[in-house]
């Protein structure tokens, strides 16, 4: 049977047939519903982890248990993943262990480009990179093998583009695999010097072994013609755009074992050609592999190191003729992602705007609080560094800095990454203020649970952590609870924690507007000849709020009825919305 | 068998989502190679949004270019002036002539381009502009704007109306075949 198929579901698809028995992730853009189709499974044991680094080690113990086991996460989530990722590589694995990351080019949704081959290379871990659904889910079966079969954990690299496209996959049935049984191993699974020595020889044997089987694998492949001109090394995404160029007219090697990338098979590849052209997005790997070798290839010094390649890119650069096309002449104006209406995030940046509060954020929906008209955030790093941020700005700056200057971050965040923080504000004193946004789900990857919301991954009840008592039992003595729907009592909520004489925690809390239990309210109407048009609703950015002949208008369809424009206007003029 | 390449555009939350659900099911149904590329994650929260739909013998690249478009089908007016670039020089946009004020034009930075349409017309191209929502309120529901415009778009594929519907009821909860049908139907008037 076959089924149109998402990368990501594709690379579920593949760890049921490869008898994957435990899934844990934490979610993030290209890579979430790698995690969400697994739990569709009855068979596959599925999880949302705090964060990558907890998954990775969850996926680490299964493997050890003697279960195939997996971990997905974005190129981000890898460097949290990281500490566990690298010594994983010298311990091996008892179970088959794979771990899916999808790197983002071009920055759909994400804060930097990041190239994740660089970690196969750095932790001596095989990647593989298939270039659609198909391969998705052949190469994650593959993946499990490859890792029993070379004691390795595998990484198995997805993009954007694959992750988030369909194509029609092949079903099979899945494998039924016997869970090995563990046996107590010191020397492999204790890493500490006197066994880690005596392993790393290991590491560079099983290299080499690899880099053998790059040479003759079905994972690379030569598609070869009769034009002796021009060769082309690419893999993933690239190889597509390439074939859709050239289709059978130009000859190709291509990758899908990127780490390590085999030396025979490229230098016998090379040889047949006049010119060899590298491509691939983001950073020169394979090209720098083929230059250590000596080999002359044209790469990064006719093809962006930045952003998402395209047909087009590959056709103009390869001079290829491009197509015709005709744009509109008008300016048209860009619309960027916005806090949908009703955010509850809304209500609280428009204090910390309006008040001029210095603002370390970070990764989530509110981060959008940054956009125009708000303009409310200062700083956005990664997970969790506004509560570690914020500490040492106060630090730096004293006094002065700790009365206007608060931590943004979500629930979500703060669980992944914003608690250490936290605990070093506590400890390392500082009269810190951070404000944890709690919409009770992980807002900007489509509404996960996490440890805060009371539901699992499956939607079952679990165990619902106490945000305030946390916060608490970290040191923090001042946790305050708001309603940012409230303006007044929130602005009221920022100043009063902000000049207290010690560190605090304010949970500005309302569910997210989008989700199914919140009931919309009656959308609110404005009463035209009240309004002066004065603008004061327009300051808040919410999207159905716009102008009509110079006066507010809300847009009915989009409108929840939130209420937190009718609390700007100064003359009455917002209304209606009681039922 | 050349590829056809269909783009869906408009404004996050719109439900582009249901309608390459929908075309990838059919063409699917219809025997071809398909290559559905979608949206995730941050461009959802109310941005500009795109998904491409190619089919034909064998298809390659996920994504279609400028210039390489043969249908846009667009949920909002300017989004679809944004894509125009993206279609062929003998291609055909649909669109809903609905406007959504980008945050820019909200907050008074920018102006939305009315006539950007218009003056797309005026150079030859191929614009078949509706009211998208009439008929989607007629059926039921605004939501059903998706499908209405899967109507307007199915008299330009070589493909009969029932195997439409079929994969309507293929992809669609059954409580809301009846009203997506319905909706179908009129954007086929």
């Amino acid at each position: 049977m076959k089924k149109l198929m998402l990368g990501n579901e594709a690379v579920a698809r593949g760890m049921l047939e490869a008898g994957c028995g435990v899934v844990s992730s934490y979610p993030g853009t290209p890579s979430t519903e790698i995690t969400e189709y697994a739990a569709k499974y009855d068979e596959i044991y599925c999880e949302w982890a705090p964060n990558e680094k907890v998954a990775c080690e969850v996926a680490f113990g299964a493997s050890l248990a003697g279960v195939r086991s997996a971990c997905c996460m974005k190129h981000v989530g890898l460097n949290v993943a990281a500490d566990p990722l690298f010594t994983m590589s010298y311990t091996g694995v008892n179970g088959g262990l794979v771990v899916c990351v999808a790197d983002d080019p071009g920055m759909h949704s994400s804060q930097n480009e990041q190239d994740s081959r660089h970690y196969a290379k750095a932790s001596k871990i095989p990647m593989l990179e298939p270039a659609d659904s198909v391969e998705a889910k052949e190469f994650t079966k593959l993946a499990f093998e490859l890792s029993e079969e070379y004691d390795t954990p595998v990484l198995l690299r997805m993009c954007t583009r694959i992750a988030h496209s369909q194509c029609a996959v092949e079903l099979c049935e899945p494998a039924i695999i016997e869970k090995k049984e563990y046996v107590k191993n010191p020397q492999k699974y204790i890493m500490a010097p006197a066994n880690a020595i005596k392993k790393h020889p290991v590491v560079e044997a099983r290299t080499a072994a690899l880099t053998a089987l790059a040479e003759k694998t079905g994972l690379n492949r030569v598609e070869l013609t009769e034009d002796k001109s021009l060769g082309i090394i690419t893999s993933g995404t690239c190889y597509q755009y390439v074939k859709e160029v050239f289709g059978d007219s130009v000859s190709v090697l291509k990758l899908g074992l990127v780490y390590p990338l085999p030396e025979k098979l490229i230098l016998d590849f090379a040889a047949r050609f006049d010119r060899v052209v590298v491509i691939e997005e983001l950073d020169p790997v394979i090209e720098n592999h083929c230059r250590a070798m000596g080999l002359e290839v044209d790469g990064k010094n006719i093809f962006p190191m930045c952003g998402e390649f395209s047909q087009s890119l590959i056709a103009k650069t390869m001079g290829v003729e491009a197509k015709e096309f005709t744009a509109s002449e008008d300016i048209i104006p860009v619309r960027p992602p916005v806090m949908c209406a009703g955010c509850p995030h809304r209500g609280l940046f428009y204090v910390l705007s309006k008040k001029k509060i210095t603002v370390l954020g970070d990764i989530g929906c509110y981060t959008l609080g940054s956009a125009a008209p708000l303009n409310a955030i200062d700083s956005v790093l990664c997970m969790g560094a506004s509560v570690s941020g914020v500490h040492g700005f106060n630090k730096a700056s004293g006094k002065d800095a700790e009365g206007k200057t608060v931590a943004v971050i979500g629930d979500s965040t703060f669980m992944h990454s914003g608690m250490t923080g936290l605990a070093n504000i506590a400890y390392n004193g500082t009269n810190s203020t951070v404000i944890i946004v709690d919409n009770s789900i992980t807002g900007m990857t489509g509404h996960q649970q996490n440890p805060t919301t009371g539901y699992n991954i499956k939607g079952d009840p679990a165990t619902k952590i106490d945000l305030a008592a946390l916060c608490r039992a970290l040191g923090i003595n001042r946790v305050r609870v708001v309603d940012p729907y409230d303006l007044k009592a929130t602005e009221q909520v920022v100043m009063e924690e902000l000049a207290a004489d010690e560190p605090s925690v304010i949970i500005s809390r309302r569910p997210c507007a989008l989700l199914k239990y919140v009931k919309a309210k009656p959308a609110l109407k404005v009463d035209a000849d009240k309004c002066r048009a004065c603008n004061a609703c327009m300051r808040i950015g919410c999207p159905a709020i716009t102008k009509k002949d110079k006066k507010a208008f809300i847009d009915s369809t989009l409108c929840v009825g939130c209420g937190v424009c009718e609390q700007l206007c100064a003359f009455d003029a917002i209304g209606g919305g009681e039922q | 068998m050349k590829t056809t390449n269909i783009m869906i555009v408009g404004v996050g939350g719109q439900g582009s989502l249901l309608a390459s659900k929908l075309l990838g099911r059919l063409l699917l149904n219809e025997g071809y190679d398909v290559k559905v590329s979608e949206v995730h994650g941050m461009s959802q929260r109310g941005g500009s949004v795109v998904t491409y739909v190619r089919y034909g013998e064998k298809v390659y690249s996920p994504i279609i270019d400028k210039g390489e478009a043969d249908f846009i089908v667009s949920f909002e007016k300017l989004e679809a002036a944004r894509y125009a670039a993206f279609l062929k020089k003998d291609g055909k946009i649909i669109v809903n002539s609905q406007e959504v004020d980008p945050m820019p034009v909200i907050t008074g930075a920018a102006e939305y381009p009315h006539e950007a349409l218009d003056n797309l017309c005026a150079k030859g191209m191929d614009i078949d502009a509706m009211d998208a929502l009439a008929p989607a309120l007629e059926a039921g529901s605004a939501k059903a704007v998706n499908i209405v415009l899967m109507g307007r778009l199915s008299k330009s594929l070589p493909i009969e109306k029932d195997k439409w519907i079929e994969a309507i009821k293929q992809t669609v909860a059954p409580k809301f075949v009846e009203m997506n049908v319905k909706a179908f139907e009129l954007g086929r008037k």
